[in-house]
């Protein structure tokens, strides 16, 4: 039987396609999303097969996309709203924290919010140069906001049934996705480079637990926790260290909130190393929430310093030599290994 | 306005709500001058109109989107007296368990489902209960106040558009009483009128007397007419004026920012002796009858601050229930 492959994209529209086919008070609006099937494919075909109704294109109205999803699942819908790019939240951010995260808490459990925010992140070095305001990672931002689950996966597989499971959620879910992994169709060197962003996602609809980290490669030597795309780039990395002995675990959270720590600690303490890889900013990211989790939890079983591997503290800057600098490369992470492990 | 339209049972009905609000914020005020009340609080008198001849239009599968001065909108939809009061005294057995406070109240039985204290933020959500009523194809509608100051945001902005643009059931109720906290009308206005702003996202508007219930309530009756018809939402300014502070402890009841010949002309168009001298001279209430309709009200509000009062904090471990449903 042939092994059915999607790409990142792909795999996106299949979960809520597939969904909104199984109950009809899933609808999904926002930018670009109805006729244009949106900015990077996700939502393509979607208004041809439900209609304009349940599929619809919005103003470039970011508070009013969030607040409209948040009325509308208070009242029995269960929205997708679409936020283009992640660095656009901002415009209607009071509506993701103030009103979405806090409106459940806030009534006494009185209210129920199944709202899915979808929303690319991330650099696309070197296809396309989206500078400050088109590239950047802000997860930190929400898992800084109590109330919001925050779901980051890293491949076709897991998008799709994490997705899933974001939308029969009944509680506020942001769905970010890198939209680095759009690309593997299109630029074959990507999945060449980075093979599991075109990979078997089963035709039937699954889920994936929501705060269930995956192993996404075994190791004895140094654990690495990565998300989205330094994912990728972390096992790129580590296969070719496997060639000189070195032995590196992998470890995916895919989702922010809620964090499978125990995946992680136990995890540290086979190996004793750990890096953390991500692309924002170091200060005050993700990351650094990570490694006080495991300072707080396995101090005693680390053999040397854990290391961050971040974008520095700086926007991301337009010209491709600069954005290179910035976000985290595969020669940052074989340093960061080699260091670790005393090579 | 055809008056003879409106049934005396109606006229009552306003009055007494209307009174009830009066006399809840009344003891409110009072409880927070004695200590009892351990928040922000942002009193609805003056203003009882508005929410009144607005919600008698509604039923109670209708839904309203409230804000930071909003026990008026949650009694008159029908929000439980006992539960607001326990609430806003931060008692276990308030609407919101003790979590919300005044700003946060939430009635979802009686359609109340958004209560906000950002301005303007009830307007996009309003927008979304609208998508909700036409997909679930009912004929429901969604009444959301806000205050001028919110009317100055970007959330009202993009709301109201939205809501034309998709047509969408929601009667947007501004209440206009010229204080965006100290700022007043012509500091932050270069218009006259809030509503002709409908003219830019094309929607039907009104202005209205918002001391008198009776021009609310027709006019929010022909918007909310037009909104189960289908025809889309309307943006209603109600002119009228709170007869205290900001908030309670704003210093000198708001006299900082106002003055006293403003406020005296207002009170003069009190909505509630507007009332009642209209049932008294019409000879739909006796003295009598009014006096019993004012001891009726002022035992329900006895009971409700004696049920606050006499409630239990809420357990310490409430801390971290209700964030998410799974826990």
């Amino acid at each position: 039987m042939e092994r059915r492959e999607l790409d990142f994209a792909e795999a996106v529209r299949e979960a809520i396609k597939q969904e909104m086919q199984r109950d009809s008070r899933i609808i999904i609006f926002g930018e670009d999303v109805g006729y244009f099937g949106g900015l990077f494919g996700c939502t393509k075909g979607l208004q041809q097969e439900f209609g304009e109704e349940r599929v619809r294109d919005t103003p470039i109205s970011e508070a009013a996309i969030i607040g409209t999803a948040i009325g509308a699942a208070l009242t029995g819908l269960r929205p997708i709203a679409e936020i283009e790019f992640i660095d656009f939240i901002g415009c209607g951010m009071d509506q993701v924290f103030n009103q979405l995260a806090k409106m459940r808490y806030m009534s006494g459990g009185q209210l129920k919010l199944p709202v899915v925010i979808r929303t690319p992140c991330g650099s696309r070095y070197p296809i396309a140069c989206g500078a400050a305001q088109h590239s950047q990672c802000l997860e930190a931002w929400f898992i800084h906001t109590p109330g919001l689950k925050v779901v980051i996966p890293s491949t076709p597989y897991d998008a799709k049934g994490l997705l899933i499971s974001s939308i029969r959620d009944d509680d506020p879910v942001l769905f970010i996705e890198h939209k680095f992994q759009y690309y593997a169709r299109r630029q074959p060197w990507i999945r060449e480079r980075y093979p599991k962003l075109i990979e078997y996602v089963p035709q039937e609809p699954y889920t994936i637990p929501l705060g269930k980290a995956d192993v996404k490669r075994d190791g004895e030597d140094v654990t690495v926790i990565a998300t989205m795309m330094m994912v990728h780039k972390s096992l790129r990395v580590s296969e070719a260290l496997e060639k000189e002995g070195i032995s590196v675990e992998v470890i995916d959270p895919r989702t922010l909130v809620p964090l499978d720590k125990d995946t992680i600690i136990k995890s540290v303490k086979k190996t004793g190393r750990v890096i953390i890889i991500t692309e924002e900013n170091l200060t005050g990211s993700v990351a650094s929430e990570i490694l006080s989790i495991i300072v707080e939890n396995a101090f005693d079983y680390l053999d040397a310093p854990i290391k961050r591997v971040c974008a520095p503290d700086v926007p991301i800057p337009y010209s491709p030599v600069l954005e290179r600098e910035v976000i985290p490369q595969e020669e940052d992470i074989e340093i960061a290994i080699k260091q670790m492990v005393g090579v | 306005m055809n008056p003879n339209l409106i049934s005396n049972e109606l006229l009552i009905e306003m009055y007494k709500k209307m009174l009830t609000i009066r006399r809840f914020e009344e003891k409110i005020a009072q409880l927070f001058a004695q200590g009892l009340i351990p928040g922000l609080m942002h009193l609805y008198i003056g203003e009882e109109a508005v929410a009144v001849g607005a919600c008698m239009n509604l039923r109670k599968d209708d839904y309203v989107t409230s804000t930071h001065r909003g026990h008026g909108h949650c009694i008159a939809k029908g929000g439980d007296l006992k539960k607001m009061m326990a609430e806003i005294l931060g008692k276990a057995t308030g609407y919101c368990k003790g979590k919300g406070g005044s700003m946060h109240i939430v009635a979802p039985e009686v359609g109340i489902v958004c209560c906000t204290g950002i301005a303007g933020a009830g307007i996009p959500i309003a927008v979304g209960v609208g998508l909700s009523i036409k997909l679930r194809n009912t004929d429901q509608v969604c009444a959301c106040f806000f205050g001028d100051g919110a009317s100055n945001t970007g959330a009202f902005h993009e709301g109201i558009n939205l809501a034309s643009v998709w047509r969408l059931p929601v009667i947007f109720i501004c209440e206009n009483n010229y204080y965006a906290i100290s700022v007043p009308f012509v500091k932050a206005f270069n218009i006259k009128d809030i509503a002709v702003r409908a003219q830019g996202y094309g929607i039907a508007s009104a202005i209205v007397d918002g001391m008198d219930v009776l021009a609310v309530y027709e006019e929010v009756k022909k918007a909310v007419q037009r909104a189960r018809a289908g025809m889309g939402p309307t943006l209603i300014e109600c002119k009228t004026y709170r007869f205290r502070g900001h908030h309670e402890g704003d210093p000198k009841m708001g006299l900082m920012y106002r003055s006293e010949d403003e406020l005296r002309e207002w009170m003069k168009k009190d909505p509630i002796v507007k009332l009642k001298m209209r049932l008294i001279n019409d000879g739909t209430l006796s003295e009598r009858e009014i006096n019993e309709i004012e001891k009726e009200i002022d035992a329900k509000i006895k009971e409700a601050e004696e049920f606050a009062i006499n409630s239990p904090y809420p357990p310490l471990d409430a801390v971290k229930e209700d964030l998410f449903i799974g826990g």
